[in-house]
C-alpha cells in the first residue's frame, strides 16, 4: 500500500518536475556551460576558455563597482523596508489604545492597509516611469516644482535626484533616491505579510502584557518581535533577492542606463551591457553565474544565522 | 510615451543598417559566388514587354505586380497614390497592393518560392538584410538607378536621389535596397519666436554665443537637450567635429588613430561646448531630462534651440502649440575657418526590396520608379511629414514648416554627409563616449578631461587584440 502511494505521488509530480527541469534548471546549466566559453551570442561558434571569464571578472572595475552598489542595496533595502513594515503592521494591529477593552489597530487601519499595498499592484516599469515624473530634474518635476514654490530649492539649481553621482555618506546620491523607491514599493507587501503573522499571535499574550502595564514600545520589543522572528527572516531573504536585482529602476530611470558615468551600475546592468551591447555572452554568463553563487551563499548564511528554537502557540 | 527613445528614433535603424553593411562586407566573397550561381539560372519567368523610355524594364502587358507595404509609422496610404500613377502609365498591368505589419512572418516562408514583386521590408518584424544579401535572395536594383526618371527621360533616377541614399542601400558593392524615407539631423527652433524677437539663426558658435545673450535676456534658455540619453547630444558633437576638422577628423576618430581626439579642431569644438554649459546657456536641469521631456520644454517655449532629428514633429504632434512654427537648421559651424562648413548630418531608411525570385521583378522596379517620381515623393512627404529620399520631395509641402525646412537644409547641403561609425563598431567606446558627454553637458567634466577620457577609451580598444577592428575611408 505504501509503495502504491509513493507511485501515486510521483505520478502527479512527474510533469511539474519535468517542466521545472526543462525550463528552469536546464537554462541554468546552459548558462554555466556558456560561462566557460567565449561565445559572442550571434554565431554558432564558440571556444572553451576554462575559467578565463571568471579571472577577468574579478579584475573588472565595472563588476567591482556594481558589486558594491548591490551590497549597498543588500544592506539598506531589507533594513529600511522591514523596519518600516514592522512599524506600520504593529500600528495597524495592536497600536490602537481606545478606551474600550481589547486589542486593535489605530483608527482606520483597514483603509491604511489597502493604501499601503497599492504600489505592489503596479508593474515595476510603471513605478519607475511614475517616479521619473516625481524626480524630474527641472522645475516641472513634482518634487522640484513643490520645493521651488516653497523656496527651499533654488530655481537655478534644482535637485538632480537620479542624475546626481556625487557621494552622500560615501555612496552615490542616485542610489539613495533609488533606495527610496524600492522601500516605498516594498513596504506595503511586507506590512501585510507581517500583519498576517501578527494576527496569528494569540491575543491573550497581549492582554496579559497589558494587564502587567506594559507600554506599546515594550509590547512590541518583548512580545511581538520575538514571535515574528521566522517571518522577518524569510522577508529578509526575499528582500535580499530584490536588492540584488534593482535592474528595472536602474534601466528606466538613470541616465545612460547605469549612469551618470557608471554611478548606478548594478550586476544586472553590467550583464545586460556585456551580453547585448558588447556581444560577449560568455562573459555575461560568467557574471550571472557569479551573482547566482553569491545569492545562494547569502540566503544560506541568512537562514542559518536566524535559525532558532521555534515557539509553538 | 516611449520610455527608451531608440525605439522610436532613427538610431536602431542606423545601427541595424551599419551592422548589416558590416556583415555584408565580411561576406563579400561568398555573396559574389552565390550571385554568380543565381545569375545563371534566373531568367525572368514572365514574358517581357517592349523596353522603352516609358517602360525601361519591359513590364509585360496583362502581367500583375504584387506589392507588400509595411503599415507602420508612415502608414499605408502613400503607395495607393503611387498605384494611381502606375496605372496611368501602364493601364494593362494589374497592381495588387496589400499591407501588413508582419513582413517577415508573411513573406519569409514564400521568399524562395513565390515571393511578392516588391516588399517594404521594415518594422520590428522585418527580414534581416545581411541574411538576404548573403543568400543572394535579392534583385540587383542598379538598373533602376540607371533608368530614366519618371518625370524626365533625360534624367536618370540616380540623379534624382538625395545624397547617401545609394550608399545606404548598397551591400557588397551592389545596390539592393531602395530606402525611401529620409531623416535629417540638426538644431530646431520656433520661427514664430525668432520673428517676434527678430533673432536670426546663427551659422557659427560665435554668432550663437552673441545671440544667446539676447535670448537669455528675454528669459528663455538658449539651448535644451536630452541629457538622460547622451547620444542625442552626440549627433551635435559629431557634426561639429566633422565641420571643424573635415571628413578626415571623423575618419581618424572612427579608425582609432592615435591623438584623433586631441587635434586643435576637436579641442576647439569641445571648448565651445564647455563654454555653452559653463556660461549657463543650457536649460536648467536639461542634463537630467529625457528626449520627450526636453522636447516638450522646448515646445513650451522654455528653450530656443534643441538638437534632434526630423522625426520630432511626428513624435510630439499631440502637444505642438498651434502658433509654433517648427523649423530645423543645420548644426551651426564651429568657426568661420571650418574645413567642412555646412556639412549636413542625414541618412535614408525604410527599405524596399525586390526578391530575386519575384515573378515580375520588372514590375516591382517599375513601381519603385513611380514611387520615386516627383508627384509620388511629394505625396509621401505630404501624407507622412517625412522627407522622401528624392530631391525636392518637400518643395510643395504647405502643411509642415518642419518638413519644408528640412527640405531646405538638404538643398543647401554641401560636400559629403556627416557620418560616424565608432559607436556602432565598439560598444566600449560608445559607453565611454555617452558617459563623457553626459558629464560634459552636466558641467562635471572639463573639455580637457573629456578629450583625455575619449582618447584613453579609443587607445584602450585600439590596443586590445581581442576586439575586431574595422576601418573606413
Amino acid at each position: 500500500m505504501r509503495h502504491g502511494k509513493a507511485r501515486f505521488v510521483a505520478g502527479f509530480l512527474a510533469l511539474p518536475v519535468a517542466l521545472y527541469l526543462f525550463y528552469v534548471v536546464w537554462p541554468f546549466v546552459q548558462a554555466v556551460a556558456y560561462s566557460l566559453t567565449n561565445w559572442g551570442g550571434f554565431s554558432d561558434t564558440q571556444e572553451f576558455v576554462g575559467l578565463a571569464n571568471y579571472t577577468k571578472l574579478i579584475q573588472d572595475e565595472l563588476v567591482r563597482k556594481a558589486f558594491w552598489h548591490n551590497v549597498f542595496f543588500l544592506v539598506t533595502v531589507p533594513l529600511f523596508t522591514i523596519t518600516l513594515a514592522l512599524f506600520f503592521a504593529f500600528l495597524l494591529n495592536v497600536g490602537g489604545r481606545g478606551n474600550r477593552a481589547g486589542i486593535r489597530g489605530v483608527f482606520g487601519s483597514s483603509i491604511y492597509k489597502i493604501i499601503f499595498f497599492f504600489p505592489q499592484v503596479l508593474s515595476l516599469v510603471l513605478v519607475a516611469i511614475m517616479w521619473s515624473a516625481i524626480y524630474r530634474g527641472d522645475g516641472q518635476g513634482l518634487l522640484n516644482g513643490l520645493l521651488i514654490k516653497v523656496g527651499i530649492v533654488d530655481p537655478e539649481q534644482p535637485v538632480k535626484f537620479v542624475s546626481d553621482p556625487s557621494p552622500f555618506l560615501g555612496v552615490p546620491t542616485v542610489l539613495w533616491w533609488l533606495l527610496l523607491i524600492a522601500v516605498w514599493g516594498g513596504v506595503g507587501f511586507y506590512m501585510v505579510l507581517l500583519s498576517a503573522a501578527m494576527q496569528s499571535i494569540p491575543r491573550d499574550i497581549y492582554e496579559a502584557a497589558l494587564l502587567d502595564g506594559a507600554s506599546r514600545v515594550h509590547t512590541f520589543f518583548r512580545v511581538t518581535l520575538p514571535l515574528l522572528r521566522d517571518t522577518v527572516s524569510v522577508a529578509w531573504v526575499y528582500l535580499g533577492f530584490i536588492a540584488l536585482d534593482m535592474y528595472a529602476l536602474v534601466f528606466v530611470m538613470t541616465p545612460s542606463q547605469g549612469g551618470p558615468d557608471h554611478a548606478s551600475e548594478v550586476f544586472a546592468s553590467v550583464i545586460q551591457f556585456n551580453a547585448f551591447q558588447r556581444g560577449q555572452f560568455g562573459y555575461a554568463c560568467a557574471i550571472a553565474v557569479a551573482l547566482a553563487i553569491f545569492t545562494l551563499l547569502l540566503a544560506a548564511v541568512q537562514l542559518r544565522i536566524t535559525r532558532r528554537e521555534r515557539i509553538e502557540f | 510615451m516611449s520610455v527608451i527613445p531608440d525605439k522610436s528614433s532613427d538610431l536602431t535603424r542606423r545601427k541595424l543598417l551599419g551592422r548589416a553593411a558590416a556583415a555584408g562586407l565580411l561576406a563579400t566573397p561568398a555573396a559574389s559566388v552565390l550571385a554568380a550561381c543565381a545569375g545563371g539560372s534566373s531568367g525572368s519567368k514572365t514574358n517581357t514587354g517592349t523596353k522603352g523610355p516609358d517602360n525601361p524594364f519591359g513590364v509585360a502587358d496583362n502581367s500583375k505586380v504584387d506589392v507588400v507595404v509595411f503599415n507602420g509609422g508612415l502608414g499605408d496610404e502613400y503607395p495607393k497614390f503611387d498605384k494611381t500613377l502606375f496605372d496611368g502609365k501602364h493601364g494593362k498591368v494589374t497592381v495588387n497592393l496589400s499591407s501588413t505589419q508582419k513582413i517577415k512572418t508573411e513573406q519569409q516562408p514564400k521568399f524562395s518560392t513565390t515571393p511578392a514583386d516588391l516588399i517594404n521590408n521594415s518594422g520590428a518584424d522585418s527580414m534581416a538584410l545581411d541574411t538576404l544579401v548573403n543568400d543572394g535572395a535579392l534583385t540587383d536594383l542598379s538598373p533602376l538607378l540607371d533608368a530614366p526618371s519618371w518625370d524626365d527621360a533625360n534624367t536618370k533616377v540616380r540623379d534624382t536621389l538625395l545624397p547617401g541614399t545609394v550608399s545606404d542601400g548598397t551591400f557588397s558593392n551592389t545596390f539592393y535596397v531602395m530606402n525611401y524615407a529620409y531623416t535629417v539631423f540638426g538644431v530646431w527652433y520656433d520661427q514664430a519666436l525668432f520673428d517676434k524677437n527678430s533673432w536670426t539663426v546663427p551659422t557659427t558658435f560665435d554668432e550663437f554665443f552673441t545671440l544667446a545673450a539676447k535670448i537669455k535676456a528675454a528669459g528663455i534658455a538658449p539651448f535644451a537637450f536630452a541629457g538622460k540619453y547622451p547620444y542625442y547630444m552626440r549627433w551635435a558633437l559629431m557634426s561639429w567635429i566633422w565641420q571643424a576638422g573635415g571628413k578626415q577628423a571623423m575618419v581618424d576618430i572612427d579608425n582609432l588613430k592615435a591623438g584623433a581626439w586631441k587635434t586643435p579642431e576637436v579641442t576647439s569644438v569641445i571648448s565651445n561646448v564647455e563654454k555653452l554649459v559653463k556660461d549657463k546657456l543650457t536649460l536648467t536641469g536639461s542634463d537630467t531630462l529625457s528626449h520627450t521631456e526636453s522636447q516638450q520644454a522646448w515646445l513650451d517655449g522654455k528653450a530656443a534651440f534643441l538638437p534632434v532629428g526630423t522625426w520630432v514633429e511626428n513624435e510630439m504632434r499631440k502637444t505642438i502649440p498651434s502658433a509654433f512654427k517648427m523649423k530645423i537648421a543645420n548644426f551651426w559651424a564651429n568657426s568661420a575657418s571650418d574645413k567642412a562648413k555646412g556639412a549636413v548630418f542625414a541618412g535614408s531608411g525604410e527599405g524596399w526590396i525586390v526578391p530575386k525570385k519575384a515573378a515580375n521583378a520588372a514590375g516591382g522596379m517599375e513601381f519603385l520608379r513611380a514611387m520615386l517620381s516627383k508627384a509620388g515623393s511629394a505625396k509621401f512627404a505630404e501624407l507622412t511629414s517625412s522627407l522622401a529620399s528624392v530631391k525636392g520631395s518637400g518643395d510643395n509641402v504647405t502643411n509642415s514648416t518642419a518638413l519644408k525646412s528640412a527640405n531646405d537644409v538638404m538643398k543647401a547641403a554641401s560636400g559629403d554627409l556627416v557620418s560616424f561609425k565608432h559607436p556602432d563598431w565598439y560598444a566600449d567606446i560608445d559607453k565611454a563616449e555617452q558617459n563623457a558627454i553626459g558629464e560634459l553637458m552636466a558641467g562635471r567634466m572639463t573639455a580637457a578631461k573629456f578629450q583625455d577620457t575619449m582618447q584613453a577609451a579609443a587607445d584602450k580598444v585600439a590596443a586590445d587584440s581581442s576586439v575586431k577592428k574595422q576601418t573606413r575611408t
